[in-house]
C-alpha cells in the first residue's frame, strides 16, 4: 500500500470544509494502523478510547462553532518518552513497563488546548538513547520506505507513523539529533526548536541540556503548525525561554534571494555517501541559483562534537536515570537490602545501551575524571558555541546532509556502538549550542531511500530558519511516499 | 602532651517558606504522610525543578546576618548518591558556587566573645523521611522501611563553620547563637524536636600550640545541643585515646549514636564522597544585583550580637547585655522606651531582668501579656532616683503597676507610699523621739554607743510608717544628737 493520508494542513482544511470530520480522520490513521503496525511497529501504545473521545469532542466544538485552529481534530501521535495523564509511557524501557504517569507533559496539555486528538505513543530507542529505534525493550520499529532497515532514532516510532499515515503529524524528542536524522531517513521534515523554546516538563530526561521537543511532519508548513502549538514559555521549566518568540511563518515564501548560506566543510567527505553528498550538493546549487550567496565554512570544533557529545549526555543520563531504582514507581526486583533491590531492578531494569551510557556518564564524572572527561567536554562546547558566533556573523544559515548516509539496514550497527553514534555526527552541534535546526527532504538514493537536508539557523533564527526550509522543500518538490507490500512481511 | 581539639561545625536550618525548594507543595510537618507531595518532589519521570525566589532571599539574609559575602552569581549542582529517601537518588544542592561565601559569628562564653568564621552558606533541598520498623529500630535490623516525601524537597540552607572551634561547649554554643540568628530573622522554626534544625561536626585534634590540621573526622546524626557537645566530647576523646595509645586516625565518617553515647564508623559506601557533582542542567545560574540584595538587606531586624554592642554602648555590662539580647522582644522594647526618655539603662535593666520577670512568672504571663510601658519604666526610676519613693516602697510602687492600677506616681500616692524626705517634716519627729528617748540619747552622748542610732533611725521610720528618706533621717539624727544638751560624745 502506499498511504494517501492528507498533511496537517490539508486535514485542517477538509475539516472546515465539511468534507471530513475528526472521528473520520482518526479512523483512517488507525486503520493504517492496523495495516501496518504488524510490519512497521510505529507505536508502543495505542489509545483509541482516548483519541475517539477527543476526535468525537472535537467534531461537537467544530460544529458548534468552537475552532481551536488548525491542530483542532488532527490525529497526531507522541514519542514514548512524552507523559500522558492515565495512559502508559515507558520510555521503551522495562524499568517503566505499565507505568501511568499522573500528570500530563506541558506539550501535551498544549496539544490538547489546541484540539488536537491523540492518537498514542510511539516507539523509541529506550530512554531515546540510540539511532535505529532498534534499543527499544518492547522491539525494534521497520522503516516503512524497506522494512528491512531502520527508521533511525531515537524518535522512530513517530518518524514511522508519519511516513506511513499512522498519524498525520508527530512529536519527537531530540538530544543529538533524533528527530532530525529519523526524520532524514523516512522522507520527513524534522525540526529541532532552539533549546528552551519547547518545555521539556515531562518529557523523561536524556540529557536535560541538550533535550528538545519537536515536530516530525510531512511539510515544512505542518512543522510550523506544530511548532506553534507547542513552543512558548512555561513556568514549570526553569531552562524555559521567557522573551519574544520568533514567527516561524514571517518569511516562509520568501524564496532565498540574499540570504547568506554555510556549507559546513566539516560535514562531508570520508563516511558519507556519495549520493548523499551529490544530493546534498545538488541542492545547494539550486539555492544558489535562486539568489542565495553560498559559501564554504570551515568549523574546526564540529569535528570533535561528537565526542564531547557522548561525554555529556551520558553524564547528565547518568543523573536522570538514577531515579529509576524500584522504589517509588516502574519495575521492582525485591532483594534482602534497598540496595541489592535497587541494584536488581536496575540491572533488570535497563537495556545493554541504557546501560552503557549510565556507565560512560557515571565514569566521566568521578573524581579524578571529571577534568579530563565532562570538564573538557564542556570546555569543547564552549568552543563550538564561539565558533557558531563566529561565522554566523558571515552566513545566516548553515546546510550540511542530516545523516551521512541513508537508511541502514536492521541489525548493521548494533554490535557496533562507533558506527551507530557516528548517524548523529551532523546533527550534534546543534545540541549542544541549542540552536534550532531542520531536516528537509530533498530526494531518494539509487535504492528508492529519502535523503534529508539539514538547515542549521543562530538561537531564535527560526524565521530564517523556516524561510529556507521551505524554499528548499519547494525546490526540491518531494512528493514520493513509501510504498509498504502488506503480505510480503 | 596535651591535645586542642579543632572543630568546624555544619548546620543544616530547615527553612520556613510556605512551599517547598523546587515545586509548589506546603511545607507542613503535621500533614499525615505523602500528602504534600508532587511529580516534582517525588522524583517522578519528566518533572523539573522550579526554584523557590522567598528560600533564595530567605538565605540572603542569613548570609548578610553572618556577613557574608553574597555571590553575583551562584550555580545549583546535583550531588548524586543512592538513597531510598532521595527520590531522584540526587540532591540539588550547591558545590563551588554557593550563594554566600565568608563571614563570622561572634559567640560568648563567660563575658568572653570569639569570633568563628563562616566558611559559606548554601541552599538545598531535604530528602523524604525513612522510618525503619521490624527489630528495633535499628537501621540494620530493620524489616521494614516506610518511606514519607512530605519533607522532600523543603529549602534546606547548609552553614558551614570555619575549623575555628576549640571545644566541644563552643560547639554547642555556636549552634546555639545560629539557631538565634535564624529564629530573629525569621526564616526558620528552628524546631529541633522536629529536626528542623541538624548539625555534623568535623573535628581533629593536635598538639597544644601548633597550627596544623591533624587527620580529619566527620561526625553525622546530631540534632539537639546536647548531642552535638556530647558527641564532639566524645570524639575527641577518643581521637586523643587513639592518638596517645600510638594508633593512627583515618579520615572518616562517623555516626553518633544517641543512646549509647558514642560514634561509630559508618560503612564505606554510606561515606563515601564520590558525590560526582556537576550544573544541574535543569535550573539556570542565579544572579544577584546590588538592588536585590539591598532590599534583602534592608529587611533585616537588629540581630542579637548587634543588640548586645549596642546595649553595652549605652552603659549595660557585657553580662546584663548578652541577658537583655536574648530577653524577649516586649522586654526589649520596654527597655528601649525607657532609656529613649532618659531613664538610667542599669536600673531599668535591675527592673526588668528581677522584678518584672519574675512577676510575669509568678502570674504566668507571656512577655506580651506584660503591662508595663516604657515610659511607666521611666518614671518609675525616676520616682526612685528622686527620693520620691524607697527602693522598698517602689517594688510595691510596681506591682501596683503592673496589676494595672496606675502609673507610678499614681500608684505611690493612691498605695501611700510616698516618701518623707522634707526636713522640716522628718525633724519634728526626730526632735519627738528624742525627747521620748532619753536614755538612748544619754548612751550616745556619754557612752558613744553607735548602735543606738540605728534604733532612733527604727523609732523614725516607724513612726512615718516607712516613709521617711532613710538619709534624711540619719543625717537629721546625728546632726540634732550632736547638738544635744551634754556636749560631745566621749571619746575614750
Amino acid at each position: 500500500m502506499t498511504p494517501d493520508g492528507p498533511t496537517i494542513v490539508e486535514a485542517g482544511r477538509r475539516l472546515r470544509e465539511g468534507k471530513t470530520t475528526a472521528v473520520a480522520l482518526l479512523e483512517s490513521v488507525l486503520d493504517v494502523a492496523q495495516l501496518t503496525e504488524a510490519i512497521v511497529h510505529a507505536y508502543l501504545t495505542i489509545d483509541r478510547e482516548g483519541a475517539f473521545a477527543s476526535a468525537a469532542f472535537a467534531d461537537e466544538e467544530l460544529a458548534n462553532g468552537r475552532d481551536r485552529g488548525p491542530l483542532h481534530g488532527v490525529p497526531v501521535a507522541l514519542k514514548d518518552n512524552m507523559c500522558t495523564r492515565g495512559v502508559e509511557t515507558t520510555a521503551a524501557s522495562q524499568i517503566l513497563g505499565g507505568y501511568l504517569p499522573p500528570y500530563d507533559a506541558t506539550v501535551v496539555t498544549r496539544l490538547r488546548q489546541a484540539g488536537a486528538v491523540i492518537v498514542g505513543k510511539t516507539n523509541l530507542d529506550e530512554f531515546a538513547m540510540g539511532s535505529s529505534t532498534e534499543n527499544s525493550a518492547y522491539g525494534p520499529t521497520f522503516n516503512p520506505w524497506d522494512v528491512s532497515r531502520v527508521p533511525g532514532g531515537s524518535s522512530g516510532g513517530s518518524a514511522a507513523a508519519v511516513a506511513i499515515g499512522s498519524a498525520l503529524g508527530a512529536l519527537g524528542s531530540d538530544t543529538g539529533g533524533s528527530i532530525r536524522q529519523p526524520a532524514a531517513l523516512t522522507g520527513l521534515v524534522g525540526l529541532k526548536p532552539t533549546y528552551g523554546t519547547v518545555s521539556r516538563y515531562g518529557l523523561i530526561a536524556f540529557a536535560s541540556s541538550l533535550d528538545q521537543i519537536g515536530p516530525l511532519t510531512r511539510t515544512v508548513e505542518d512543522a510550523a503548525v506544530l511548532l506553534e502549538a507547542v513552543w512558548g514559555h512555561d513556568p514549570l521549566d526553569a531552562t524555559s525561554y521567557d522573551g519574544a518568540y520568533p514567527d516561524p511563518r514571517a518569511e516562509m515564501g520568501r524564496g532565498v534571494d540574499g540570504i547568506r548560506v554555510g556549507v559546513v566543510r566539516e560535514l562531508s567527505g570520508e563516511g558519507y555517501e556519495p549520493e548523499v553528498e551529490t544530493a546534498t550538493a545538488n541542492m545547494v546549487d539550486r539555492l544558489a541559483g535562486e539568489g542565495a550567496e553560498v559559501v564554504e565554512v570551515s568549523l574546526p570544533s564540529f569535528e570533535i562534537a561528537l565526542s564531547a557529545y557522548y561525554l555529556i549526555a551520558p553524564a547528565e543520563a547518568s543523573a536522570n536515570l538514577a531515579r529509576f531504582d524500584g522504589i517509588r514507581f516502574g519495575l521492582r526486583i525485591p532483594g534482602p537490602t534497598t540496595e541489592a533491590l535497587m541494584s536488581a531492578t536496575r540491572a533488570e531494569g535497563f537495556g545493554p545501551e541504557v546501560t552503557r551510557r549510565i556507565l560512560l556518564g557515571t565514569y566521566g564524572l568521578s573524581a579524578g575524571y571529571y577534568e579530563a572527561f565532562y570538564g573538557q567536554a564542556q570546555k569543547v562546547r564552549a568552543a563550538i558555541r564561539a565558533d557558531l558566533a563566529r561565522v554566523y556573523t558571515d552566513v545566516d544559515v548553515l546546510v550540511s546532509p542530516t545523516s551521512p548516509t541513508v537508511a541502514f539496514e536492521a541489525g548493521a550497527r548494533v554490535a557496533d556502538p562507533l558506527a551507530m553514534y557516528l548517524s548523529d555526527i551532523c546533527t550534534i552541534p546543534s545540541n549542544l549550542a541549542g540552536d534550532p535546526a531542520v531536516s528537509v527532504p530533498i530526494a531518494l538514493d539509487g535504492r528508492g531511500l529519502p535523503i534529508g537536508f539539514q538547515v542549521m539557523a543562530p538561537a531564535l533564527g527560526e524565521t530564517t530558519l523556516f524561510r529556507v526550509a521551505a524554499e528548499v522543500e519547494r525546490l526540491a518538490g518531494f512528493t514520493a511516499r513509501p510504498v509498504i507490500d502488506l503480505v510480503a512481511s | 602532651m596535651t591535645w586542642e581539639p579543632v572543630i568546624g561545625v555544619e548546620v543544616h536550618v530547615e527553612l520556613s517558606t510556605r512551599s517547598k525548594m523546587f515545586c509548589g507543595c506546603a511545607v507542613d510537618f503535621t500533614s499525615p504522610p505523602n500528602t504534600n507531595v508532587c511529580p516534582v518532589c517525588l522524583g517522578l519521570p519528566g518533572a523539573l525543578p522550579v526554584p523557590n525566589r522567598r528560600a533564595i532571599e530567605h538565605l540572603m539574609s542569613i548570609g548578610l546576618a553572618l556577613g557574608s559575602e553574597v555571590s553575583s552569581r551562584s550555580v545549583f549542582h546535583r550531588k548524586n548518591y543512592f538513597y531510598a529517601d532521595l527520590p531522584k537518588n540526587y540532591q540539588i544542592s550547591q558545590y563551588d558556587v554557593p550563594v554566600c561565601r565568608g563571614g563570622h559569628l561572634d559567640i560568648t562564653v563567660d563575658g568572653e566573645t570569639r569570633r568563628i568564621g563562616i566558611e559559606r552558606a548554601h541552599m538545598e533541598e531535604d530528602t523524604g523521611k525513612s522510618t525503619h520498623v521490624g527489630l528495633g529500630g535499628r537501621i540494620h535490623a530493620a524489616s521494614a522501611t516506610l518511606l514519607d516525601f512530605n519533607r522532600s524537597g523543603v529549602p534546606l540552607v547548609e552553614i558551614v563553620s570555619r575549623p575555628d572551634i576549640h571545644s566541644a561547649s563552643d560547639a554547642r554554643v555556636f549552634a546555639q547563637e545560629l539557631r538565634g540568628l535564624v529564629l530573629e530573622l525569621g526564616v526558620s522554626d528552628a524546631r529541633l524536636e522536629e529536626g528542623s534544625l541538624r548539625f555534623d561536626a568535623n573535628v581533629s585534634i593536635r598538639p597544644a600550640g601548633s597550627t596544623g590540621l591533624g587527620t580529619k573526622v566527620e561526625i553525622k546524626n546530631m540534632n539537639s545541643f546536647r548531642s552535638l557537645e556530647r558527641a564532639v566530647d566524645h570524639e575527641v576523646s577518643r581521637q586523643i585515646g587513639v592518638a596517645e595509645s600510638g594508633g593512627e586516625l583515618v579520615q572518616e565518617t562517623r555516626h553518633w549514636d544517641e543512646e549509647a553515647g558514642v560514634t561509630h564508623p559508618m560503612r564505606t559506601k554510606e561515606g563515601s564522597s564520590d558525590y560526582r557533582y556537576f550544573t544541574e542542567p535543569d535550573l539556570v545560574p542565579m544572579t544577584f544585583d546590588d538592588a536585590w540584595i539591598s532590599s534583602v538587606a534592608a529587611t533585616l531586624p537588629e540581630l542579637p550580637a548587634q543588640r548586645r554592642s549596642r546595649y553595652q554602648e549605652v552603659g549595660l555590662d557585657g553580662r546584663q547585655a548578652a541577658t537583655l539580647a536574648e530577653s524577649p522582644p516586649r522586654i526589649r522594647q520596654v527597655f528601649d522606651e525607657a532609656t529613649g526618655l532618659g531613664a538610667d539603662p542599669t536600673a531599668a535593666f535591675n527592673w526588668l531582668s528581677g522584678e518584672v520577670v519574675s512577676h510575669l512568672r509568678r502570674a504566668g504571663l507571656e512577655s506580651e501579656e506584660l503591662h508595663l510601658g516604657g515610659a511607666e519604666l521611666f518614671e518609675l526610676v525616676t520616682i526612685v532616683e528622686e527620693g520620691l519613693v524607697s527602693a522598698t516602697a517602689a517594688k510595691e510602687v510596681l506591682e501596683g503597676v503592673l496589676t494595672g492600677e496606675g502609673g507610678p506616681r499614681e500608684v505611690a500616692s493612691s498605695r501611700d507610699l510616698i516618701q518623707v524626705s522634707d526636713a522640716t517634716r522628718i525633724g519634728e519627729v526626730v526632735d519627738a523621739v528624742l525627747t521620748a528617748n532619753p536614755d538612748a540619747v544619754a548612751g550616745y552622748r556619754d557612752r558613744g554607743e553607735e548602735k543606738v542610732v540605728g534604733f532612733l533611725v527604727g523609732q523614725v521610720m516607724r513612726q512615718t510608717q516607712g516613709k521617711a528618706d532613710p538619709r534624711v533621717v540619719n543625717e537629721l539624727l546625728r546632726e540634732k544628737l550632736a547638738s544635744q544638751p551634754g556636749g560631745t560624745p566621749a571619746t575614750g
